[in-house]
């Protein structure tokens, strides 16, 4: 079932990426290009196959809950857009 | 000191002869490096050059030696593709994202290289977030192909490819999600390995699909990949998904003859779409195979077609999870103007990405949604355990799979860039070793369409990478496709 321009807006939304009409119009012919080659694999038949998630079916390891040396607070901050008094800054959301 | 143009022309194990012999130092080789990147700016491989730190890595190897200590990579340059992130020199993923982001650490392949001794000589230019084919997608430019100057130079990890191609630096690592490093080390003639997923720690490499995300090299020939894999791989407590095996060297099957050893060759990496000329030299260099001594057997890999659509679900779902970080918060970009904090995080992520980062986190999104979940992910994830049991399957008739990296040689900037699905497809013989999480290596085998390398793909079972590279060394030992240089270089 092909994508419609509404979709595309949707979709767009839920990935928070500010998208215009024109870029979403030029998204429904490309994504629903990818689509159509990616409907091949509906066809398979997998009833009695297990999804594979991971190679070698590798789980997570969980680590010891130990605290260990905390990062540098300065260093971390030095790439943030906005900070003040050590913390990130970000626009006022509580009015 | 050695003679100028054989340092660039020699291997690492020649490189690292002339350190013990104290014919050339560490201080050397750095400058002569650094000099040949100055003065092929114009490939535009490396993303960040700065000669000052480049130097007191290689004084540090220096005084390393001078102390007695030795060791095959101690004093050796190699540079970084800029995926992986390094204190010192910017980090970017190719990504306007990350323009001028400086890591506070090192990935783990880059410390435990730089452990070893290796002097870094600066990041090499890739697809933005390691999301490409032909480097088109960096945010900082294409990287010409040094054969070639209208071909794409493969990607994602075109710098690397690029910068050895050009002998810009002895080795370089790279990384490989669906195919990129074996796709452009085929594109530029040069030799990518990607080990076994899980061998490499994940660990400070910029993540794209992490059940699939595989660090690995590019460098004149498989001896010299084997050589920097003895100090980059290993377990990492660090990386979640890293595999906890014992230390083993990957150079000890390079003189093992191939006599015993059984090639697959894949039906479905022959068909229609194949170019002639890219079929030839790869059947020229099965026929080599056979006259070293190796048998070869037909082999099937029936799921493999299926390898592409798989994962273009897989891979985008993975990294539309991996993007959420970038929204402008703690690091990276933020848009210059919006009303509040969602309109801040939506412009940044709108400014910030490129088309293709932004096409897979849609994609990705979407089958990660609700009420397509099911219909997308988890069924491209049953499809994949076909795909990684064809594999299995193929293992047991055989010990080495061969076959074409590529359908065709390098293709001309331009040509596949308005159309992802074509673009995409340059991945097809790739994409299946990916998926499965076995080791596979390109390696030069000749040249096809308008004189642009060509690619032999050899793939084996999880963590034989020795054999693997044992086998690649054979036929480098008996053909010069390797030592092949693009004139000017």
């Amino acid at each position: 079932m092909p994508l419609t321009l509404a979709d595309v807006h949707r979709i767009a939304r839920l990935a928070r990426i500010q998208i215009t009409d024109q870029q979403a119009t030029a998204a429904v012919t490309q994504l629903n290009d990818i689509f159509a080659m990616i409907e091949q694999i509906g066809r398979v038949d997998t009833a009695e196959v297990a999804p594979m998630t991971h190679p070698l079916d590798g789980v997570q390891r969980l680590r010891e809950d130990v605290a260990g040396p905390p990062p540098d607070r300065a260093e971390l901050l030095r790439n943030a857009p906005a900070q003040q008094d050590g913390l990130f800054l970000v626009p006022r959301v509580i009015e | 000191m050695a003679p100028l143009t054989e340092l660039a022309h020699s291997g690492l194990a020649q490189l690292a002869r002339l350190l013990d012999a104290r014919e050339v130092s560490a201080v050397e080789l750095a400058h002569h490096f650094l000099a040949r990147i100055d003065s092929h700016r114009t490939l535009n491989a490396f993303l960040d050059v700065r000669p000052e730190l480049t130097l007191r890595q290689a004084r540090a190897a220096d005084a390393r030696r001078a102390r007695g200590e030795r060791g095959a990579l101690l004093g050796m340059p190699i540079a970084h593709k800029d995926i992986f992130v390094t204190r010192g020199w910017a980090s970017t993923a190719g990504s306007r994202m990350l323009e001028g982001y400086m890591s506070p650490f090192d990935a783990t392949v880059v410390e435990r290289l730089a452990g070893a001794g290796m002097v870094c000589l600066g990041k090499l230019n890739c697809d933005e977030f390691a999301m490409g084919s032909s480097n088109e997608n960096s945010a900082f430019g294409n990287v010409l192909n040094p054969w070639d100057a209208a071909a794409v130079p493969g990607g994602s990890s075109g710098g690397s490819a690029a910068a050895v191609a050009a002998r810009l630096a002895p080795v370089a690592t790279a990384t490989d999600t669906g195919g990129s490093i074996r796709e452009p080390a085929a594109f530029s003639g040069v030799t990518g390995v990607k080990p076994t997923y899980g061998r490499p720690s994940r660990w400070g490499m910029i993540a794209f699909a992490s059940s699939l995300d595989t660090a690995g090299l590019l460098a004149a020939s498989a001896e010299d990949c084997a050589l920097v894999f003895n100090s980059m791989l290993g377990f990492d407590p660090r990386d979640s998904t890293s595999v906890q095996r014992a230390d083993e060297d990957f150079a000890r099957a390079l003189q093992t003859d191939l006599r015993g050893v059984r090639i697959g060759v894949p039906a479905q990496f022959f068909g229609p779409g194949l170019q002639p000329a890219v079929e030839s030299a790869v059947r020229a260099a099965l026929d080599q195979y056979r006259e070293l001594g190796a048998s070869l057997v037909q082999i099937e890999l029936p799921n493999a077609p299926l390898g592409i659509p798989v994962y273009y679900v897989v891979a985008p779902a993975e990294a539309s999870s991996n993007l959420a970080r970038f929204d402008g918060v703690r690091y990276g970009y933020r848009a210059p103007r919006f009303n509040d904090l969602i309109d801040m995080i939506e412009k940044t992520r709108a400014e910030g990405f490129g088309a293709e980062p932004k096409r897979r986190i849609l994609v990705g999104t979407y089958v990660l949604s609700h009420g397509y979940y099911d219909a997308y992910y988890l069924k491209a994830a049953k499809v994949r355990r076909l795909i990684a049991e064809d594999f299995q399957r193929a293992f047991q008739r055989c010990d080495i799979i061969a076959g074409p990296v590529t359908s065709g040689v390098a293709f001309d900037f331009g040509e596949k860039a308005a159309d992802p699905v074509s673009m995409y497809l340059a991945d097809l013989f790739t994409v299946p070793g990916s998926l499965a999480g076995v080791p596979g290596l390109s390696i030069p085998c000749g040249f096809g369409d308008r004189g642009r390398p060509v690619g032999l793909q050899l793939i084996a079972n999880y963590f034989d990478e020795a054999r693997l590279l044992g086998v690649a060394h054979r036929y480098q030992a008996a053909t010069d496709w390797h030592r092949r240089v693009p004139p000017g270089f």
